[in-house]
């Protein structure tokens, strides 16, 4: 990530300018966990405010209190002075605080305006609406189409509607939720422009992230928060990653130890010119794609997510069988149209990006979901029958060799924290000796500790011999285990590089789909919105 | 104010304590209807719930009726248990039926030993070839299979009423829509002497046994199960979707067919009109209410069969149209579904703009 | 065929097709707020039962479409406290709520079983109902026809050009965001349901006040079902509802008219009744064939059950 100037907009003086919001001993507690505990912020016109904290340190909870989706337990919130409990999100907005969330509140299969209107109070006509929409996404360099469904749009795109949506509202508070995650670098760039206007206008900002670099790129304060708490203010500017992430989680950032890979391995999964037509209306087409994954060797694949990599998880998994052979061969099998469970006895593992409901059965308990995937690998199943005692055994493996906490082999999975669930779904792939992994965001919203723990575990498996492919939107996180990588975008993949010999700033104008060679670069400006799935 | 929230882990108290308090509520319930319908309570709670198990001939007409139920809910059960949801057991249940008739029509006054065996394979191969149908084109092109199968089941029902008023009818029957009676081959032996019971019951123990075997201990079954709760992981896994619709169908229709067969072959000895009686779609009630499990299928068929028969009796001594039965039937499932909130959920009392 | 057989064959039609717009109308916004009730047959039931008692007991129809109307909602109701607020699975509750509507009509109607209705008079609208060839068939009809076309224009302004209708689509469409814009997802889909049971009752008092006009157990006979086969058949959208709902009328009809002509075609009448039941399966199959069509219009979340979390 390119580290910007630091922020240079001033810091408003406290004194002059009132608090617009301000929270005090605010709390949530929930059956199962204390979500916020006692938390007290406070954010003023023009400033920028960083929320930091990694997974499950309570952000997201804490912005949906003062959004009015969520009621604290306790806890007092006052509005330019003023003492106010927020009601819903129309009470919200009706104050002036507009929300962009992370998973983005947009209706698919409705227009850009239809849902601008749902969002907006009274009647308003959606052709005067639509005019609207033009003139301020033109003013804060927004472009959109109003005419246009959400479906039809790239990510990006949506992330500027939900924008637009909160600014015809003119807010005087905007929260904007872990914003970035589905950006290119590039297009992060274009955000933080977009906020700092607006901050200059006098408009208040929280920015909920865990991205260290951005948030001392584009925040003027920061409150950061771990286990629920409030543990520490600072100025973002003034610190270094490393003493923001000792605030975050309270240690050292952890790293992995990665050495040189060794050469000359053997081929384990080779796409031979594979291109596939999505059946989803609103799927990527894969286009005649390349690559080759050597034994002892981790290759990741980085892209902004809807490019095509749900599509080339399924056909690589066997989820969605090939009518040819040839396209896909795994351990020098042709097995474009093997079902998954053959793949499987190929040598296969594949980790899957949703755990609950995909990697496992949420309701079910461990041992049962060790017989998902390693039923026959590990001799659970006699004359058509289950053998208990070996699922039980076997998941008593994975909680044991991959630190798994949790209530023992008979814990539903849904029971586990994130971080537990999957370190249990990699041991079980890992644990099943695969010569070929394939992992998908292998840990995507998951604890720092965890997620080191996993990528190191990735990395020891690899010296071990066997072939990993990687799929992820985390830059950093491809570029610590990986040795080499290629870019998709628009179902199409780049050429390889090795990971030394290239940089995020590369990888990241790549995910736009300028590579050299790509067929596509004349319409470059066009090509960084690609539509999502 | 009272209101739901989510529990941590889901009750295992509650989920056995949910069907036997729907059971409590339907009681209650019961009771509260008798007043309203201006009988007398208590008699209309002995006549109703006691008299279907007084003695020994009531009891084994109880098993009697619970048989087809057990059949066809531990067949439907399998499905459900896959979000395959048949319920056109009725019309598979009639098709059963059909099948071992053409059998016993077809062999006539045989007394050989194998017209009973012939009939059983014909039953169960009837229900699953009407079955076949909802999953042919429900794995081929996709269409609901809860809407084509019920569709079948008046099909079937009109295919029945073609059979006996026409190509079956039994020319000494007076005109009657009814075939003639099947030869002592072809029907059923009695279990208990003195009784109705026939062989049937012992067949439908059979199911449950091997229902539960295939759902808890088999491979098959696991799948089936996985596939129920999460469609995403099972196709993570590599389960065939389409395999678990054929046999989710496949086997509710062969055990919906055998039902039907055990009724034509057994208390009734001929085909009629009348033969399903709504067997088909009371086993629905009780494959949710017996938890989709095979102790609980049996469990609820008894329940259940019980209303059928408090039915007739209310009927009988009280003067009631015996599709109070029904009414019953459907409380129970209500106040099931309802309860088993319950399960993963708890009542809170609440203050407002707490 | 000559001209008075197709007025009188359009007529049917348009008789029998009723009952199907009426009720498809009502489940497809009910379906449109993203909740599956398959408990349609057993609303239609006690929508005809009620209708006919009191219809029979004051000699008011429209005292009888009412009761209709709120004996559907009452099963609608009941439907909505299981799978809006007790979040029961909406599957298994439709099951339920269309084997229980079933019987609890057959049980109150049992004394009604036996009673005539006097048939309503139609409605002859001046001058157009002596257009040649359709006049009669379209235009001197009764009151609930001229209902169901009102009901088609109402709803296709309420979907598509009204506040109201466009919030009813999103909730359908993505409930949680919905909710977190700020909208009653709960109460707007018990208004939705509502609907849906109340239009059902409707559909229900037609068959048992106009149609026949008699009450008899299981006359509804599937058409509850077939309602929410002609939902998916026309994709969720009204004007394919109306053409559906002719089309399966028109099935109807031919076979009555072929049975009923003296004909002398060697087909058995029960097979031939059995027909609208199988171009039921021959049109969903053929609905259903490419799954994006399906997967395009659906609602979203249809069937899926939503809590907002507190």
């Amino acid at each position: 990530m390119p580290i910007p100037p630091p922020p240079t907009a001033p810091q408003p003086d406290p004194a002059a300018v009132p608090a617009r919001l301000v929270l005090q001993g605010i709390g949530k507690v929930y059956p199962t966990v204390v979500a916020n505990d006692d938390i007290g912020l406070a954010v003023r016109a023009g400033e920028i405010r960083a929320i930091l904290g990694e997974n499950g340190a309570g952000k997201s909870t804490l912005m949906k209190i003062i959004y009015g989706v969520t009621r604290p337990s306790c806890g007092r919130m006052f509005w330019e002075g003023e003492e106010v409990q927020v009601e819903s999100p129309a009470h919200a907005r009706s104050l002036g605080i507009g929300m962009v969330f992370q998973h983005f509140s947009l209706f698919e299969t409705l227009t850009v305006v239809e849902n601008v209107a749902l969002a907006l109070p009274g009647k308003p006509a959606l052709d005067e609406l639509a005019q609207r929409i033009v003139e301020v996404s033109a003013r804060y360099g927004l472009p959109v189409d109003p005419r246009r469904h959400i479906h039809a749009l790239s990510v990006g795109e949506r992330q500027r509607v939900e924008i637009i949506r909160c600014l015809l509202q003119d807010p005087r508070l905007l929260i904007m939720d872990e914003p970035t995650s589905v950006l290119t670098p590039q297009a992060v760039h274009k955000l933080f422009e977009t906020l700092r206007r607006l901050a200059d206008e006098g408009c208040a900002i929280l920015y909920i992230s865990h991205k260290l670099d951005e948030i001392r790129a584009l925040c003027h304060t920061a409150t950061v928060l771990r286990g629920g708490k409030v543990t520490g203010e600072c100025i973002p500017a003034q610190e270094t990653p490393a003493s923001m992430a000792r605030l975050m989680i309270g240690k050292e950032l952890p790293r992995c130890e990665h050495d040189a890979p060794q050469a000359g391995g053997e081929v384990r999964l080779r796409l031979a010119g594979l291109s596939h037509a999505s059946d989803d209306p609103f799927g990527t087409d894969l286009r005649d794609l390349h690559l080759d994954v050597h034994a002892g060797e981790i290759v990741g694949i980085a892209g902004v997510s809807g490019n095509g990599q749900q599509e080339l998880l399924r056909v690589i998994s066997g989820e969605e069988p090939l009518a040819e052979r040839f396209p896909v061969q795994i351990c020098g099998v042709e097995a474009g149209r093997l079902s998954p469970g053959r793949r499987r006895r190929l040598g296969m593992a594949f980790v899957p990006e949703e755990r609950l409901g995909r990697g496992a059965v949420p309701t079910m308990s461990l041992a049962d979901n060790a017989l998902l995937t390693a039923a026959h690998n590990q001799g659970m199943v006699a004359a058509g029958f289950l053998r208990f005692e070996r699922a039980r055994a076997f998941a008593r493996r994975c909680i044991d060799d991959f630190n798994v906490k949790c209530g023992g082999p008979a814990a539903a999975a849904k029971s586990l924290s994130g971080g537990n669930l999957q370190k249990f779904i990699v041991g079980r792939e890992i644990l099943q000796a695969p010569r070929l992994l394939v992992c998908a965001q292998p840990t995507w919203g998951v604890d720092v500790g965890a997620a080191a723990f996993i990528r190191q575990q990735i990395i020891d498996l690899r010296n071990r011999g066997c072939a990993v492919l990687v799929i992820s939107e985390e830059l950093d996180e491809l570029f610590e285990i990986c040795d080499r990588i290629a870019v998709i975008a628009k179902g199409r993949l780049s050429p390889v590089r090795a990971a030394g010999a290239t940089s995020i700033e590369d990888i990241g104008v790549w995910m736009s789909g300028l590579w050299p060679g790509a067929e596509h670069a004349a319409d470059a400006p066009a090509a960084t919105e690609t539509p999502h799935a | 104010m009272l209101e739901l929230e989510a529990r941590a882990e889901p009750s295992r108290l509650m989920s056995w304590a949910s069907p036997l308090l729907a059971v409590a509520l339907m009681l209650v319930g019961g009771l509260v209807v008798f007043a309203a319908l201006g009988k007398d309570p208590v008699e209309g709670f002995r006549v109703f719930f006691l008299n279907p198990v007084k003695d020994l001939y009531a009891l084994s007409e109880l098993l009697l009726k619970a048989t087809p139920l057990m059949l066809c809910a531990i067949g439907l059960a399998i499905g459900f248990r896959a979000n395959v949801w048949n319920i056109g057991a009725e019309g598979q249940f009639m098709l059963g039926a059909v099948a071992a008739t053409g059998v016993a029509l077809y062999f006539g006054d045989s007394e050989s030993a194998l017209v009973l065996p012939a009939m059983v394979l014909a039953g169960a191969a009837g229900g699953a070839a009407w079955a076949a149908i909802p999953a042919l084109l429900r794995t081929r092109f996709n269409a609901n299979e809860i809407l084509v199968s019920l569709m079948l089941v008046y099909v079937a029902q009109l295919f029945v009423s073609w059979l006996v008023f026409g190509p079956w009818k039994d020319p000494d029957g007076f005109n009657f829509p009814q075939t003639r009676m099947f030869a002592e081959a072809a029907t059923l032996p009695i279990v208990i002497e003195g009784t109705r019971l026939h062989f049937g019951f012992a067949i439908a123990l059979a199911a449950l046994v091997a229902g539960y075997a295939f759902m808890n201990r088999s491979h098959a079954g696991f799948r089936m199960r996985v596939a129920g709760v999460a469609a995403d992981a099972a196709r993570y896994a590599g389960f065939s979707a389409a395999r678990m619709i054929w046999l989710g169908l496949l086997l509710g229709g062969a055990a919906a067919g055998l039902a039907g067969m055990g009724e034509v072959a057994g208390p009734m000895g001929q085909l009629t009109d009348k033969v399903a009686s709504g067997y088909g779609f009371a086993a629905i009630i009780v494959a949710f209410v017996g938890r989709l499990n095979a102790l609980g299928i049996l469990l609820a068929s008894l329940l259940m069969a019980l209303l059928y028969i408090g039915g007739e009796q209310a009927q009988q001594y009280l003067n009631l149209p015996n599709s109070i039965s029904m009414v019953f039937q459907g409380m129970l499932l209500f106040f099931l579904l309802g309860a088993d909130v319950f399960i993963h959920y708890r009542l809170r009392l609440r203050r407002r703009g707490a | 065929m000559d001209a008075s057989l197709f007025t009188s064959m359009l007529f049917a039609t348009v008789v029998a097709g009723t009952p199907l717009i009426i009720v498809a109308l009502g489940l497809l916004v009910n379906e449109k707020a993203g909740v599956l009730n398959l408990g349609a047959e057993g609303m239609m039931a006690m929508g005809a039962v009620a209708a006919f008692a009191v219809t029979h007991e004051s000699g008011n129809p429209w005292l009888g479409v009412a009761a209709g109307m709120g004996a559907g909602m009452a099963m609608a109701a009941l439907f909505g406290v299981l799978v809006l607020t007790l979040m029961a699975n909406q599957v298994a509750s439709g099951l339920a709520l269309a084997i229980f509507g079933v019987g609890l009509a057959a049980f109150v109607g049992k004394p009604y079983e036996a009673v005539a209705l006097q048939a309503v008079p139609p409605i002859r609208i001046p001058f157009i109902a002596d257009l040649p060839l359709i006049g009669e068939a379209l235009y001197n009809q009764q009151a609930l026809v001229y209902f169901s076309w009102a009901l088609f224009w109402g709803l296709l302004w309420f979907l598509h050009r009204s506040r109201a209708g466009l919030v009813l689509r999103a909730v359908g469409e993505s409930p949680a965001s919905a909710h977190a814009i700020g909208y009653p997802v709960i109460r707007i889909r018990y208004l939705a349901v509502l609907f849906g049971g109340a239009m059902a009752g409707v559909g229900g008092a037609f068959l048992s006040v106009f149609y026949t006009p008699m009450w008899a157990e299981g006359m509804v006979a599937g058409r509850g079902w077939i309602a929410l086969a002609l939902v998916v058949f026309a994709t969720w959208r009204p004007l394919r509802v109306m053409v559906g709902a002719y089309l399966f009328g028109g099935v109807m009809i031919t076979q009555l008219f072929i049975q009923g002509s003296g004909l002398q075609i060697d087909f058995p009448s029960q097979l031939l009744s059995s027909l609208p039941y199988w171009a039921t399966i021959v049109v969903l199959v053929a609905i259903s064939r490419n799954r994006n069509t399906i997967r395009l219009n659906s609602p979203v979340s249809l069937g899926k059950p939503y809590r907002p979390d507190a």
